[in-house]
């Protein structure tokens, strides 16, 4: 007789061997290991495909069009709020020293050396990379991606190599109307909260940049749009586990692609002003 | 030849060119939870059918896909057309690949094409004219009855219906070889007897080799009598006592025990009957005979 209704009578549990704790991170961390190789295959074979055939160039022109195009909203009204709160924040620091007249200089900086390339690159990972994990990742639990080998078609150059172009070409052009958009944002919000005049404003933010700001605004967005493109496609193509799996992949898409993009920033920000005082 | 253990089986045919279209010599296939397929040898003649059989888990689908090289074997050696599939790099097997047709289970149509698109894929891919496309396109789909179907999506198609196109798609590209997994899964019986007249079509018609999986013995018991005849455009019966042109051959998949003691029924498959139509009716194996109730 059962004693509670859970109870199965006559049933035993199973005895499941106990895996040491050294076991299991020891297997963690090979599988850390292993993901970070065939990640770095996955992202070395695409862009060594850019550079030999066949190229899939209405793929490459419909991913530019869904990333570009399709985040330009976003982008835009991200970068006018960033822009105007940016202004707010750093002019109430000026004030003290009677310097508000400065506020479009260190926004400008601000906004073209690092929140621009940073804050695009976030909001494109999290529309884009997510769309791109949860595509390719329920084309690979329907066999569509096996479907595709087996016809004799490279799935790397098909479907992987034309979105790491895109966002190559499209994430740089997004930062740069994003930079754009929140100086024009800090703009509003310094001739309504702050009574700068609008010439003033723009002459000086202008002013204050210079030929290495521009490189590293623009360089950076090439190295986070390559991220989140390989992200999205490393994690669609591994997914396992059916639905269930996609959904899992989508989120990991977005989160690692996120958390590298700002880990990369470190670097890259460390090596361009390195170079800015070397060459430029 | 009746059950048989993981020794060499291979077929007593003559071959018609002088090699199987087919061959697998002790191969093994395994995962990190252990080998799904341990020790397989068989082969396939040119024009021959294989029906493959077992239960799911046992490594059917495996086969098919070592054959066409979407896995490599962790042992053993794979020849397919005379060619080492299992050796080959991965740019090889892309334009190898183009001699061999595989229908997937589930179809695994291109969702975001058409039927038009999917169906030329290959032929788009090889940089045939336009010109040429369309008139291929429209003789595969009338072979599989679904010319009206064109600019139809395949979520607005039936089960039977993108098994039919996917049958269309893989034939396209004119291959030798065809493998089917499972292409009468979850369909009704009249609709898998549609299924089953396509690929009787293909194989007397076009003269392809095939590879089928299948859970279901009446697959490949249709195959083995009966025959497409081109001339009255029907299916009939192949005649008691006429030989087929094209021979039919059962192998059967199961989980042998003893192979390393692992326990784990999902792993250490292997051939368990490998022989005619004839031998599966007259085994008095337990095994064997759960699959013709």
């Amino acid at each position: 007789m059962a004693d509670t209704p859970l109870q199965v009578a006559g049933r035993e549990a199973k005895d499941e061997p106990r895996v040491p704790v050294p076991i299991v991170l020891l297997d963690a961390f090979r599988s850390f290991v292993l993901s970070v190789q065939d990640y770095s295959i996955l992202a070395w074979r695409s862009l060594l495909n850019i550079f030999s055939g066949p190229h899939y160039f209405s793929d490459t022109l419909t991913q530019m069009d869904d990333i570009g195009v399709g985040s330009l909203p976003i982008v835009l009204l991200a970068g006018f709020f960033i822009g105007a709160v940016l202004v707010l924040q750093t002019a109430t620091q000026f004030v003290r020293f009677g310097q508000t007249a400065l506020t479009g200089d260190a926004v400008s900086i601000a906004l073209v050396r690092e929140l621009g390339p940073t804050l695009t690159g976030l909001l494109v990972a999290g529309r884009c990379a997510s769309g791109i994990a949860s595509e390719l990742g329920s084309m690979q639990v329907t066999e569509q991606v096996d479907a595709m080998r087996a016809m004799g078609t490279d799935p790397y150059r098909k479907l992987v190599t034309p979105r790491v172009l895109a966002t190559l070409l499209m994430v740089p052009l997004l930062t740069a109307l994003n930079d754009f958009v929140g100086l024009l944002g800090g703009c509003v919000a310094a001739i309504f909260s702050l009574r700068l005049g609008a010439v003033e404003f723009w002459t000086r933010a202008i002013n204050a940049l210079d030929f290495g700001d521009l490189m590293q605004g623009l360089t950076k967005p090439m190295v986070y749009g390559f991220i989140l493109a390989t992200v999205g496609c490393y994690k669609g193509l591994t997914v396992r586990g059916g639905t269930q799996g996609v959904g899992r992949a989508t989120t990991q898409a977005v989160v690692v692609s996120s958390v590298m993009i700002i880990v990369a920033d470190l670097f890259l920000t460390k090596f361009a002003l390195y170079m800015s005082d070397k060459i430029f | 030849m009746a059950i048989a253990n993981a020794s060499m089986t291979e077929s007593t045919r003559a071959d018609l060119r002088g090699g199987p279209a087919v061959r697998f010599s002790d191969v093994s296939m395994g995962f990190d939870e252990g080998e799904v397929l341990r020790g397989v040898s068989f082969s396939v003649a040119e024009r021959e059918t294989l029906v493959l059989l077992g239960e799911t888990g046992t490594g059917k689908t495996l086969t098919l896909k070592l054959a066409a090289g979407l896995l490599r074997p962790t042992a053993g050696r794979v020849e397919v057309l005379g060619e080492d599939v299992s050796g080959m790099s991965e740019r090889q097997l892309l334009a190898f690949r183009r001699k061999i047709g595989f229908v997937f289970q589930e179809g695994a149509l291109f969702d975001s094409m058409t039927v038009e698109e999917n169906v030329a894929y290959r032929l788009r891919e090889d940089d045939v004219p336009e010109a040429e496309i369309a008139p291929r396109v429209e003789e595969v789909l009338e072979f599989v009855e679904l010319s009206h179907t064109l600019d139809l999506l395949p979520s607005e198609l039936s089960g039977g219906m993108r098994r039919r196109v996917s049958i269309a798609r893989a034939l396209v590209s004119r291959p030798e070889i065809v493998l089917y997994d499972s292409p009468t899964a979850g369909l009704d019986p009249v609709t898998s007897q549609t299924i089953i007249t396509l690929i009787l079509r293909l194989r007397d018609v076009y003269g392809v080799t095939s590879v089928l999986a299948t859970h279901r013995l009446q697959d490949g018991f249709a195959l083995a009598n009966f025959r497409f005849d081109a001339k009255e455009k029907t299916v009939v019966r192949v005649a008691a006592g006429q030989k087929a042109e094209a021979t039919t051959r059962f192998m059967v998949y199961r989980h042998l025990p003893g192979q390393n003691g692992n326990g784990n029924e999902a792993l250490d498959n292997g051939i368990y009957f490998d022989g005619t139509p004839e031998e599966v009716m007259q085994s008095k194996d337990p095994y064997i005979r759960r699959f013709l109730v």
